[in-house]
């Protein structure tokens, strides 16, 4: 008959007016500032820089080869080298960043200087909260600002986080297996000489120079 | 005591008004009734639109507004502040006229929306004694006024020079023409059965109780039937979901008002609202008992108070149906009218009038919902003659 179907739809607006007050499962809303949503593991917003260790001075991967300033497309990074060097995780001497600002009124979130990056030092964020009343200053994201720490990576994207702990796991391991061998052959070679000196000494008393050199490695491991 | 209480702005009136010297007390009458139908019904307009998108918001599983509440503080009130910024808002905004738009009538269309509306409260029962004018023929005063609506909803199609404007416009002129008829029908068995065209008469002829429980109109066959016949009528004639085709935003922009801005936005706005409070209040007043009490122990609650409440009851069960029923075509809408409301109203007059005649007794209980049964089966039948109902099945979209 005619009006049945208005009465029963009625009647299913009407359960879900009084089942919102009831159950809570089905209001979906979230009340924002107050409460958050989980976030995804691929979320991304914005770069920041890694740090190891607990000082972000000392700890900052970066190494300020600029290929992320050079690639960024809408050129929002802006890098100065630093005159002096600091040993980096490998205990290599490195310049580091002396300046290093992002403007994420400009940044476009592509992330192609977390692809470029060769030394893990670069990473997305997950912060998204950035509103700021103050447009040029706020927004200008300067190296202390854009300093966190790997743990904080690690807490935030532990995938992501423990691939680039590999990666920098395997560099080192690379290093300190280079470094032993440089050393070893140094103390090889430093045998050899002592051994062709004392016999050049034993033979004859001109010198032979031209030792052979190890290839052009790293000092050996400070830690 | 409660008599007191029940006639509280009644005793208020006559105080105030003993202040004026003799010969101004009608104008300070009128203009205090004035005042107090300016800031009450506005009052009413403005918690409705919260309760509207709240009810709505609850309906589809969300909450609603509820942040807003006191301004510079931190009380939130479930969000019933909301509608002080929404005010804010509309008489801060730009007003935009149209170049191309006919200046003057532009302008008097939302005055011309209100005016007719307002008066309209002129002649409604709010409760005992608190009838602004007495007038003997109220109720063709009331319809009277509230024909000139369609002016000015026409003033603003034609003026805004604008296709969705003209479109809306003609839309809702069909519309209310054609809601109109039932509209007034339905009403025509209430005088038929009363015998008087005055508001307080209509309520006096439901305020008297057979074991505890009112004579009112609606709870007699053609009372229901005429009843329920106002209230789709009403639907139409206020503009609401499944009758919105005049401001239809997904097809012409907002109707009739795709061209307003600002105060003149909110004065259409505010229009609408009171409209719609004003053939709620008729229709309580025909068919609910005014501002009577549903049963007789209830007697000793204000009388004010019954009236609000049924008229807050009836805005409830208006914005459930907007937040169930989808909107109608313009061929269904007008179907509808003459197809199966206008028969109805008619078979309604006939059954008021055998009700009138017959003894009362259980015999003409009988027979009135008998025939009103069958005409509505058969009207029923009919009007879903011909129609598929079913599942929609797309060619060409899959």
């Amino acid at each position: 008959m005619l009006g049945e179907q208005i009465i029963k739809g009625m009647a299913v607006t009407a359960r879900n007016f009084f089942g919102s007050y009831v159950s809570k499962e089905r209001l979906t809303t979230v009340q924002y500032p107050e409460e958050h949503l989980a976030q995804k593991e691929n979320t991304r917003q914005f770069p920041f820089l890694v740090y190891d260790g607990d000082d972000w001075e000392k700890g900052l991967r970066c190494v300020a080869c600029q290929i992320c300033e050079k690639e960024c497309p809408p050129k929002c990074i802006y890098i100065v080298k630093s005159k002096d060097k600091k040993p980096d995780y490998k205990g290599q001497m490195q310049v580091y960043p002396a300046t290093f600002d992002i403007d994420i009124s400009v940044c476009m979130s592509c992330q192609i200087c977390v692809e470029v990056c060769p030394f893990e030092s670069i990473k997305m964020d997950t912060k998204f909260e950035l509103s700021t009343a103050d447009r040029f200053g706020g927004l200008l994201l300067t190296k202390d600002k854009l300093a966190k720490s790997n743990s904080y990576y690690q807490k935030m994207h532990p995938q992501d986080a423990a691939e680039s702990d590999a990666v920098i796991a395997a560099e080192k391991a690379k290093a300190e297996a280079k470094a032993k061998a440089a050393a070893e052959a140094k103390v090889k070679a430093d045998a050899e000489a002592k051994a062709k000196a004392a016999a050049a000494a034993a033979t004859a008393p001109i010198a032979a120079p031209a030792p052979t050199t190890p290839p052009s490695t790293p000092p050996p491991a400070a830690k | 005591m409660f008599d007191k209480l029940d006639q509280i702005f009644v005793t208020a009136l006559h105080w105030l008004v003993s202040f004026v010297p003799e010969a101004w007390r009608p104008l300070a009458s009128s203009l205090i009734c004035i005042a107090f139908i300016l800031s009450v019904f506005p009052a009413v307009f403005s918690v409705t639109t919260i309760f509207e998108r709240k009810g709505i918001g609850r309906i589809q599983n969300r909450y609603g507004p509820n942040r807003v509440g006191i301004p510079f503080t931190k009380i939130r009130l479930a969000g019933f502040g909301q509608f002080i910024p929404d005010g804010v808002k509309m008489l801060t905004k730009e007003d935009i006229v149209p170049r191309a738009a006919d200046k003057v009538v532009h302008f008097l269309a939302p005055v011309v929306m209100l005016i007719p509306v307002l008066l309209a409260y002129a002649v409604l029962p709010f409760g005992k004694n608190m009838t602004v004018t007495d007038y003997d023929a109220g109720l063709l005063f009331f319809f009277a006024v509230g024909g000139a609506v369609e002016l000015s909803v026409f003033m603003a199609g034609w003026s805004s020079r604008n296709k969705y404007s003209l479109l809306g416009a003609m839309r809702a002129i069909a519309q209310m023409v054609s809601y109109e008829i039932p509209l007034i029908l339905s009403a025509v068995t209430v005088v038929m059965i009363v015998g008087s065209l005055n508001m307080n008469d209509i309520i006096a002829h439901q305020n008297h109780y057979t074991f505890g429980i009112a004579h009112w109109h609606v709870f007699t066959p053609w009372g229901l039937v005429g009843f329920i016949l106002f209230f789709i009528a009403s639907l139409a004639e206020s503009n609401r979901t499944p009758f919105d085709l005049p401001e239809a935003e997904s097809e012409i922009i907002a109707g009739y008002f795709t061209e307003y801005s600002g105060f003149k936005f909110a004065l259409f706005f505010l229009g609408e609202y009171l409209g719609m409070f004003a053939i709620i209040g008729l229709g309580i007043t025909l068919f609910l008992g005014g501002w009577t009490s549903p049963v007789s122990f209830l007697t000793w609650i204000p009388s004010y108070v019954w009236f609000f409440t049924k008229l807050m009851a009836i805005v409830f069960i208006f914005i459930w149906i907007r937040a169930t029923l989808p909107r109608l075509r313009m061929d269904q809408l007008m179907n509808f009218a003459w197809k199966f409301m206008l028969p109805l109203a008619l078979i309604n007059i006939l059954v008021a009038g055998i009700w009138h005649y017959m003894a009362a007794d259980w015999q003409r209980w009988l027979v009135c919902s008998a025939i009103i049964f069958g005409a509505y089966a058969i009207l029923g039948r009919g009007l879903m003659h011909n129609q598929k109902l079913g599942k929609r099945i797309y060619h060409y979209a899959e």
